[in-house]
């Protein structure tokens, strides 16, 4: 079995901010097939369209998701009480490759910072997360991320908590230090990342979202515009070839 | 158990659910789930002469009880349909119809001759794609259109052909009509209906392409309307389609006029739908003794 669409009992519910939500939910066939980076596609009573969000960990039949109000969908999501369940589509998308035996830097903005939890946990030696936020108000998981073993630096825009700035600047200090660059957050921020990467010759793989409606593959609606490596152009998809592309290949 | 076996235009399909074009590819990904057997057909995504990439995202918007595409036929070419998905799709034991698709006249004839020479069961000839600008929707808006492009693919087709339908028209049972004039074996209704929807705090439309084609529950009322007009108009075989999400759907589609079925958008709110719909329209047709699906079509009292 792949992927599987699955009832899962939420377990724990915990308000990371005003806005972001922090679901544990039960599901030991789902879990136990899960890998760092892939998603989750999650029915919305009384929507036609499910909810992709990423998997932030998985802790033995627990699947842990954190995910931001963003609309309606996502507002009754975060209405879901424990004791009751959510269907996902789950385990669904590539997910990052983390070699063990690689130093690798993890960049995560805003409501990206989660989907590198569970990476960060299986990742070598002398690795590095830089998570980035708009403000102090916005900060998650600082406590999970010490827990992973990597280096931790934490940046706000504002300056309001950690390194005043973007992820960019303590990212070129770190670099050349590490072998590659997974990142996930806005797409400016994720180019940023990518030409920094290219610039350091460093490998750079980045977690992309899109408008999604099947979330499997079959209904190519979550396009991404990928150069080719004979130059000519196409569209592959955020569900099935991703959500973790090459970020040489993504048409920035 | 009821017989849910249909024969559409000499095709035997085991059941009357086939899977609408566009939303589930060449079945891989649903195959994954459960067998594809569980469908009657599948309709194959829109394919062209030619590979074809799509239209720039975002492609997809949410309505209420709907949703809009705007995925712009993106598919790889007839020839990688016939070498490289067909040869599997013939293996799941199920119906399989080709969608074909294209911007003239000649590339319908073509494709259509292409296809005639291989293993499909049936051709859907999709002269209603909304998203695109040469996406054969000019030919699905007017009686005469549909009736000039059906009988032009008519001579090139030697498969049985079903002309998929635009709600987008003034009069469906007209266009219906034309298309069983000028030799079509079936019709399928309804393709999507043509929507917006506009980002209020970027003052931009959500997708890409400005406008897409809706489906879903949304649309389901216009769907029975259409199918029960056009099944009053034509004799050849019809198949409804447009938001069926439930087996009570299903029968009232079939009830409406529907020789057969499609579900389309209902598979991305709930993959396992067909099996669902299947097992409701037995329990139905058991607890209302009423030996065959076949029976239940256009059985509406007005």
């Amino acid at each position: 079995m792949k992927f599987d669409a699955q009832d899962c009992l939420l377990v724990e519910k915990n308000k990371l901010t005003p806005t972001i939500y922090d679901f544990r939910l039960r599901n030991a066939e789902l879990a136990g097939i899960t890998r760092p980076g892939q998603f989750a596609h999650l029915l919305v009573p009384g929507k036609t369209l499910r909810r992709p969000i990423s998997i932030c960990d998985v802790q033995g039949d627990i699947i842990r998701l954190v995910f931001e109000i963003r609309g309606e969908g996502t507002k009754i999501l975060a209405e879901t009480e424990v004791g009751q369940t959510i269907n996902m589509i789950c385990p669904l998308g590539n997910g990052f490759d983390i070699p063990k035996d690689k130093k690798i830097v993890f960049v995560g903005g805003g409501i990206g910072v989660p989907p590198m939890l569970y990476s960060a946990k299986n990742a070598g030696e002398g690795s590095v997360v830089i998570n980035g936020f708009r403000d102090k108000s916005a900060v998650i998981l600082t406590e999970d991320f010490r827990n992973t073993g990597c280096r931790l630096i934490e940046t706000t825009d504002n300056g309001s908590y950690g390194i005043h700035g973007f992820v960019t600047a303590p990212l070129e200090e770190v670099i050349d230090d590490c072998d590659m660059v997974c990142a996930c957050g806005p797409t400016p921020m994720l180019r940023n990342i990518a030409k920094a990467a290219a610039e350091h010759g460093k490998e750079c793989f980045v977690s992309l979202e899109q408008r999604m409606a099947c979330g499997i593959g079959a209904c190519l609606g979550c396009a991404v515009g990928i150069n080719r490596a004979d130059g000519s152009f196409t569209y592959k998809h955020v569900c099935k070839d991703g959500p973790v592309f090459n970020a040489k290949e993504v048409a920035w | 158990m009821a017989d849910l076996s249909v024969n559409i235009a000499g095709v035997e399909f085991n059941n009357p659910i086939i899977a609408a074009s566009g939303t589930i590819g060449f079945g891989h990904e649903y195959g994954e789930l459960y067998p594809l057997s569980v469908f009657g057909g599948i309709s194959c995504k829109g394919t062209t002469l030619k590979e074809r990439p799509g239209n720039p995202p975002p492609r997809i918007a949410e309505t209420p009880m709907g949703m809009l595409n705007a995925v712009g036929l993106q598919n790889p070419g007839v020839e990688h349909f016939i070498n490289v998905e067909l040869p599997w799709l013939k293996k799941q034991n199920t119906v399989v119809i080709a969608n074909a698709a294209g911007s003239t006249q000649d590339d319908y004839c073509e494709i259509c001759e292409i296809l005639s020479d291989s293993d499909v069961d049936m051709i859907e000839l999709n002269i209603s794609c909304p998203n695109v600008k040469e996406g054969g929707a000019q030919f699905g808006t007017s009686p005469e259109s549909v009736e000039k492009i059906t009988s032009a693919v008519r001579r090139h087709c030697t498969k049985p052909l079903i002309i998929k339908l635009s709600p987008n028209v003034a009069d469906i049972a007209a266009v219906a009509r034309a298309a069983e004039g000028a030799g079509a074996d079936a019709v399928s209704l309804i393709n999507t209906l043509t929507g917006m929807r506009i980002d209020i705090n970027t003052r931009r439309p959500i997708i890409k392409n400005v406008t897409g084609g809706m489906s879903g529950p949304a649309v389901f009322p216009v769907a029975v309307r259409m199918v029960y007009q056009v099944k009053k108009a034509v004799k050849i075989p019809v198949i409804g389609l447009g938001g069926i999400s439930t087996w009570q759907d299903a029968v009232e589609m079939i009830m409406a006029g529907a020789d057969a079925i499609q579900i389309g958008t209902v598979l991305f709110t709930d993959p396992y739908a067909p099996l669902k719909i299947s097992e409701g329209l037995h329990g139905y047709l058991d607890t209302h003794n009423i030996p065959s699906v076949r029976e239940l079509t256009a059985t509406v009292e007005v």
